[in-house]
């Protein structure tokens, strides 16, 4: 008797991804359901094929095979005979405009000002009006403690203040998912803290993130679930404290004994 | 100094003949030279070629002869033969000649442009044409100003290849009373003349470069 419980639709349903470049598989199958609201960390060494995972949920990477649905919408599937077909480069477009992204180089528009920087997608892409999106720039720069710096351009920023910029950027065009690509890793120790601290209050207000991070402290108190992938795979999947308390694969163990 | 005044008269002449030359080059070569550049880095192969082979034609022969085939020969080419008069072949010319050195100095500007601003444009929605004219294009033209000014000044000293067409521009007005009168001073006043040209342009891109100094890369 199957259950009759409604499923609510997932964020990002991906089955079975592959990729790979120049004749190396760097995806060999990844399979990932993310729910509303779920804060998913993915760790694993580097090479592992995370970050590549990352991108091509957004079509920054074009995957061999698999399929891609974003709440409810087909980004790409693969056809039985396995044929790859993406959506209509339009339609991808809009539906992954579902999804917020942030880079390790932070890739801020350095022509614009910091505001600039905010406001330029909404009214380009969704056609806003200044007067409409100046203020909600606004809120988001105090948001990320920046509004003091909507005339500055991102070279008189530093690194962290970039990062928050490059969040409140994506914000801006209100996603329903964030992703986050190792946001923390190009800076220097000490501007990671608020970089940090600005994406665990998204969290708390129940964003659904998934980050690709190396910083283990983030993953185990702030995310809801831990991924741990290597070689291209998943190798473990669970709730943040079970994974670092009581890692069960080999591969888990060394790596958090190594990072930790 | 009476001499002065009257020769300064046939030389401005000449100077109103390199001044309309330069901006009509300028004004009709740097959008066309944009228009290759787009098409030279675009996905389509076939296009991107045929660009490629042009810019090598129009880089790899003397201004000098192009001028005079526009001229004299294309008069007797079949189907597209026209017979232009001396002033629009000229412009016609430098511009087919100029659009190939500005589009090679966009295209250099274009591709510097690091692949991470693409991609956060595209993750922000941006079309493809969204993002050229409103991301990428804005930072090429900082990048291109000093190649630019290089190649504007260069476009003042060529006009004076027209004379091939017998037109009186600055340089060959001041030879014509060189002759006419046994005396050098008339090439001293047109090298005056260049290069007062010259320094408007370089203060003009100077201006330009400090403006696009309120950001850096």
């Amino acid at each position: 008797m199957p259950s009759m419980k409604t499923e609510a639709v997932p964020m990002i349903a991906a089955r079975d991804i592959r990729k790979h470049f120049h004749g190396t598989e760097v995806l060999k199958g990844v399979s990932l359901d993310i729910g509303k609201g779920e804060v998913i960390a993915v760790i694993g060494p580097s090479g592992s094929g995370k970050s590549t995972f990352l991108r091509c949920l957004n079509h920054l990477e074009t995957i061999d095979a698999g399929s891609i649905v974003i709440e409810g919408e087909t980004l790409v599937e693969t056809d039985a005979a396995g044929h790859c077909r993406y959506a209509p480069e339009a339609e991808a477009r809009r539906i992954c405009r579902k999804m917020g992204m942030v880079f390790q180089q932070f890739n801020l528009f350095p022509h614009l000002t910091v505001l600039q920087n905010v406001i330029e997608a909404p009214l380009t892409v969704k056609g806003l009006s200044r007067d409409a999106i100046v203020p909600r720039a606004e809120e988001l720069l105090r948001k990320v403690g920046l509004l003091a710096k909507c005339g500055a351009y991102p070279s008189q920023l530093s690194g962290g203040q970039k990062q928050r910029v490059a969040i409140a950027r994506a914000l801006a065009m209100e996603p329903d998912i964030m992703l986050f690509d190792e946001p923390t890793s190009a800076l220097d120790p000490e501007l990671t803290g608020e970089v940090l601290r600005t994406m665990r209050q998204l969290a708390e207000e129940h964003m659904t993130m998934l980050v690709v991070t190396h910083e283990m402290s983030f993953a185990r108190d702030v995310s809801t679930e831990v991924i741990f992938m290597d070689h291209g795979e998943i190798v473990e999947a669970r709730p943040a404290g079970e994974m670092f308390a009581d890692p069960r694969h080999p591969r888990t163990r060394a790596f958090l004994d190594h990072m930790l | 100094m009476d001499y002065f005044f009257q020769i300064l008269g046939p030389l401005l002449d000449g100077t109103a003949v390199t001044l309309q030359v330069f901006l009509l080059t300028l004004v009709l070569a740097v959008p066309l030279g944009l228009a290759l550049a787009l098409v030279r880095v675009s996905h389509f192969r076939t296009a991107a070629g045929l660009v490629g082979g042009y810019i090598w034609l129009m880089r790899g022969t003397p201004l000098m002869l192009q001028m005079l085939f526009i001229y004299f020969a294309l008069p007797f080419v079949p189907v597209i033969g026209v017979r232009l008069p001396d002033f629009p072949a000229a412009i016609v010319a430098f511009t087919l000649n100029y659009a190939a050195y500005f589009a090679e100095i966009f295209r250099s500007g274009i591709q510097s442009v690091g692949r991470g601003q693409y991609e956060a444009a595209r993750v922000l929605g941006m079309s493809y044409g969204q993002t050229m004219r409103r991301i990428i294009l804005p930072q090429v033209v900082k990048r291109i100003l000093p190649p630019m000014s290089n190649e504007t000044i260069t476009l003042v000293k060529d006009t004076s290849l027209i004379y091939v067409l017998a037109m009186n521009d600055l340089l060959r007005a001041a030879r014509g009373i060189v002759q006419r009168d046994f005396t050098t001073m008339p090439f001293v006043v047109a090298a005056a003349f260049y290069l007062i040209m010259t320094l408007v342009l370089t203060w003009g891109f100077m201006r330009l470069e400090k403006r696009y100094a309120v950001y850096e890369d």
